[in-house]
């Protein structure tokens, strides 16, 4: 039973992961019919905001390291802590944190530009030209951060007062062995909240109403005299945004490299089609249920019974789905086909 | 016109029996989309060599009938046979393959092939189904099939105009292609959606020419058309859908004097 | 007049002879012709052809069936697989190992055909994806004792090799692929893989000019259509894709014949995503195009991932110094590891700018130019005629 929950909150976490990249995925393609290849780029563009705060925080200067005496040691010590004491090292503490909200004006411009820039322009061609053009960006991306930040990944660290771990187990009253890190519990609850935050935001809002409603009949809202382009070019940004506070908050789970982007795309778009194209609950549901899928493959007992089935499950889950129900678990009729 | 008298002269001699020798036959049929009846108790006998015309106003049923004749939908019950084979169940693929062919309301054609080649397609279609892979011998080698193709062409008037893209022809020379790609199959029955939709009267002319040609040598046609002036050069049978039934059926003149029909259809305004 | 400015396009037997005679004297004198660019030596030349295979391969998929594939590099990763254990267990003969190669990856193209064409567009996509990152994944992990994992596949001293034993002893050292006697290293490899490209180019260029060919055109422009008219599609649309598996099975051998290791990285979605830009890059659905594609990106990752700091400073050297130093920090973010990014933004300004790839650039020159030499009157009916091409 303890072993079953671990596994269980194993794969939230991961399952958030997808389920935010996956759910902007589906909103862009849901609204202006593209497929967007470069998607898993603005999550890995996302991390590196949390890299390029984290650095620009620790900016630093060389200072005589007092703890050693017997010869002359330097050290650096970043301004903000020359400065501000205590105060500054609380600020890089909570670097991460501090980068989500860093991340959201950039990765709204960041949006906003690919979408005016590019996407724009890609509206009415094939589907495969939506993919090949966007897949190009997504190699563009991904070589400048490399070209910026080297090709190694770079570990970034949770505030200190999370970086423990939880015991859940405790909690629930389910026995000690159950602990979990603090961060990836964190994790599953921003993802959770964002997730709440994004269908609230499309069912209350007059914005998101007059956009389910594009999504739907996108000829007669256009009709009504309502510039439904402009709403989906801000949907555009709305999804870069979340893509990229995914990556921000991933980054203390998962050192993030150049090639962050790539890895998550495949399995997102594998979410998305999962799910079912064009259908934001089955993105969300998708995400969940691989993430979890991949945590139970990987237990040893699971591994011992069908060896390999670790590092396949999801693709081989994607095939059985998509053979079973053509348009994955929630797709409508129609879509994309 | 030339064509009423003799036109007239056949209706007398089908007009008779026209379901004796039935080649095609709908049985019963239902189908509804999220319990609405889309079609409820159609039942249609089509004699082989006449041509049956399907009239009814607006969303009455008519091309999810031949949706359900080609193997796009399948119906709820009923039965579809042709020739003596049942139709219902079966792929589009194999249908065409027992000889029924279709032209769509919005012509479904090779758009980036030449019309050449889009009459290539048809022309290379084997009735057994089989699969043949030929693949080293050159297309613009085979005289027989290239000759077969540019004879359809010239039946249609398109000649001219073989190596244009199809997706760059008009409204109706498109329909024209789509029923030249039917007819160099050599169908045993042919369903027309509308084949004069949207054009011109000059073009709705050439139309009717053509297909009396085409009923003239002795093809099963069935066709759905709005334009009364269609129906009644062309019709040997009338069957008036209306709310997916069929609320009557007969000879051109005897439907034309219905007062149902003209009730459900034409809006009890007789012409 | 209108007809006849049409007909130049139609292709005759003669022309494709023509052109196939072109196309292997052009690649049988390619050590000849790439010295100037600096191209000519064998590991790259070998690549030309290996590589221009596999986008001809993908090519007879996506460039007529219009099924974009994302995983064709399973298939190169089989064949290369399947060449070396030939090697280990048989004989270090080039002949055996392409055919096993071939063989493999074409079951394994059946297969994975056999359920990924069940679907179309996207989703056919992602299951092509999700089967090769599957063999990726397992060549990795639980099938080690064949791939050999991480290390990859190699000789080594102890493989059976049976056939070469029953005629002569085992020499100390590795021995390396031959062709019935002769080695396959340097140019003599060159020339076995592109006698191979040449096959391949002539059989693409059969299929695409024969009516199973059309077929697949006419499956790609409408599929609904050609149901209606009496045909069954998969049949077709599964033989293109193993033909095409095969195609990448024959390059993953021939990789394997000039160098023989195989590793899983070979698989990867982004070795797939590689021949797709391949293909783009040159021109989807034309014959030369894959080719011209395969060879420019080879050729350009091998140069411009060889500039340096240092090379860019001694190639500009002629400039006056600061303005030599900007010159060189303007384009090494380009060059040398930067190369893909320089790969990318041509790949998106293709896409952009010209949905057909070099192939269509070079119509486009050819139509300006004989617009230039017809006159006006021609011109203007070409003018006319612009919109229909889409």
């Amino acid at each position: 039973m303890d072993a079953f929950f671990l596994q269980v909150l194993n794969g939230l976490d991961k399952g958030g992961a997808y389920a935010l990249i996956a759910l902007g995925l589906t909103l862009v393609f849901g609204t202006l019919g593209v497929v967007n290849f470069a998607h898993g780029a603005l999550f890995m563009l996302g991390a590196f905001c949390a890299v390029s705060v984290n650095q620009i925080l620790t900016i630093s200067r060389r200072v005589k390291d007092e703890s050693v005496t017997f010869f002359a040691a330097y050290k650096d010590e970043p301004y903000l802590i020359t400065w501000f004491g205590d105060t500054g090292e609380f600020i890089i503490d909570y670097s991460v944190p501090i980068s989500l909200l860093v991340s959201i004006p950039i990765m709204l411009l960041v949006g906003l530009v690919m979408e005016r820039g590019l996407i724009k322009h890609f509206y009415k061609r094939t589907h495969a030209e939506q993919i090949l053009v966007t897949f190009g960006l997504a190699i563009v991306i991904q070589e400048i951060i490399k070209a910026n930040f080297g090709a190694n990944a770079i570990p970034m660290s949770a505030p200190d007062i999370v970086s423990g771990s939880a015991s859940v187990g405790a909690m629930l009253g389910l026995g000690n062995s159950v602990i979990y890190p603090w961060w990836r519990l964190i994790y599953f609850i921003f993802s959770a909240i964002t997730i709440f935050g994004v269908f609230a935001f499309l069912r209350y809002t007059s914005f998101g109403m007059v956009v389910r409603a594009g999504m739907h009949d996108r000829e007669t809202v256009g009709l009504l005299g309502i510039n439904i382009q402009r709403r989906f070019t801000i949907v555009f940004g709305l999804a870069a945004v979340v893509a990229g506070m995914a990556g921000v908050m991933y980054t203390p789970i998962l050192p993030p490299n150049y090639h962050l982007g790539m890895d998550f795309l495949v399995l997102s778009f594998v979410v998305v089609v999962v799910g079912g194209m064009g259908s934001l609950g089955g993105a969300v549901a998708a995400g969940f249920l691989l993430g979890m899928l991949e945590s139970f493959a990987s237990t040893n007992t699971i591994k011992s019974l069908i060896p390999g089935i670790d590092q396949i499950i999801i693709y081989l889950v994607a095939v059985i789905i998509l053979l079973v129900r053509p348009r994955g678990l929630l797709g409508k009729k129609g879509v994309f086909e | 016109m030339v064509d009423s008298l003799s036109l007239a002269k056949r209706e007398d001699s089908i007009g008779n029996a026209p379901t004796k020798n039935a080649i095609f036959d709908v049985h019963d049929v239902h189908k509804s989309f999220a319990g609405l009846h889309a079609l409820s108790e159609v039942n249609l006998k089509v004699g082989e060599r006449t041509t049956h015309a399907i009239i009814g106003p607006n969303g009455a049923g008519k091309s999810t009938l031949l949706n359900v004749c080609v193997g796009r939908l399948a119906p709820d019950s009923g039965t579809v046979t042709f020739d003596g084979e049942t139709l219902t169940g079966k792929k589009p693929y194999e249908i065409n393959q027992a000889g029924v062919a279709r032209v769509f309301q919005t012509p479904e054609i090779f758009s980036d092939l030449n019309l050449l080649e889009n009459l290539l397609m048809p022309a290379l279609s084997k009735r057994d189904g089989s699969f043949t892979f030929n693949a080293f011998r050159a297309l613009n080698t085979q005289k027989d099939i290239l000759q077969k193709a540019e004879h359809a062409l010239e039946d249609v008037g398109l000649i001219e105009k073989r190596y244009e893209h199809a997706g760059s022809l008009s409204r109706g020379d498109k329909r024209r292609l789509e029923l030249a790609m039917c007819l160099i199959q050599n169908p045993k029955l042919l369903l027309l959606d509308e084949p004069t939709a949207g054009m011109s009267r000059h073009d709705t002319n050439r139309t009717i020419d053509l297909l009396v040609r085409i009923k003239e040598s002795g093809m099963t046609i069935i066709v759905i058309e709005h334009d009364m002036h269609v129906v009644f050069s062309l019709a040997d049978h009338v069957s008036v859908l209306a709310q997916g039934k069929i609320i009557a059926a007969g000879t051109p003149s005897e439907v034309k004097g219905s007062a149902k029909v003209q009730e459900a259809y034409l809006g009890g305004a007789p012409q | 007049m209108n007809m006849s400015a049409r007909a130049k396009i139609q292709t005759t037997p003669a022309k494709d002879w023509i052109l196939f005679i072109a196309f292997s004297i052009v690649i049988l004198t390619m050590p000849l012709w790439t010295m100037p660019i600096g191209a000519s030596y064998p590991a790259l030349l070998q690549k030309f052809a290996i590589y221009g295979i596999f986008a001809i391969g993908f090519n007879i998929l996506f460039g007529l069936t219009g099924y974009l594939s994302f995983g064709h590099a399973a298939f190169l990763g089989v064949g290369s697989y399947a060449a070396v254990w030939s090697f280990k267990l048989f004989t270090m003969n080039a002949i055996p190992a392409v055919i096993f190669g071939v063989i493999f990856s074409g079951l394994l193209a059946y297969l994975v055909g056999f359920i990924c064409l069940r679907r179309t567009g996207i989703y056919f996509s992602i299951l092509t994806l999700a089967f090769a990152q599957m063999c990726y994944r397992l060549a990795y992990s639980v099938l080690t004792p064949i791939t050999n994992g991480e290390t990859g596949l190699q000789l080594s001293g102890g493989d059976p090799r049976i056939i070469d034993r029953m005629f002569f002893e085992a020499s100390p050292g590795l021995p390396s692929p031959r062709l019935f006697g002769y080695e396959l290293g340097g140019y003599a490899g060159f020339y076995f893989c592109a006698v191979m490209m040449i096959i391949t180019f002539f059989i693409a260029m059969r299929i695409t000019r024969s009516p199973f060919g059309m077929k697949l055109k006419a499956i790609r422009s409408n599929q609904n259509r050609m149901n209606y008219i009496g045909f069954h599609t998969r049949p077709y649309t599964q033989m293109a894709f193993v033909i095409s598996g095969m195609f990448a099975g024959l390059a993953g051998a021939l990789l394997a014949v000039t160098d023989p290791l195989a590793g899983a990285e070979r698989m990867t979605w982004t070795a797939s995503g590689e021949v797709v830009l391949m293909t783009i890059l040159g021109g989807v659905g034309t014959l030369i195009g894959p080719v011209l594609g395969a060879g420019a990106i080879k050729y350009f990752e091998n140069i411009f991932s060889a500039f340096n700091e240092n090379l860019l400073h001694n190639t500009f050297a002629i400039l006056p110094d600061g303005l030599e130093n900007i010159v060189v920090s303007a384009i090494s973010p380009f060059v040398g590891n930067g190369w893909h990014l320089t790969l990318g933004l041509i790949f998106m300004a293709v896409v952009i700018f010209l949905p057909g790839g070099f192939m269509e650039g070079i119509t486009r020159i050819q139509r300006y130019i004989d617009r230039k030499r017809n006159g006006s009157v021609d011109s203007k009916t070409e003018n006319e005629k612009e919109p229909n091409h889409g």
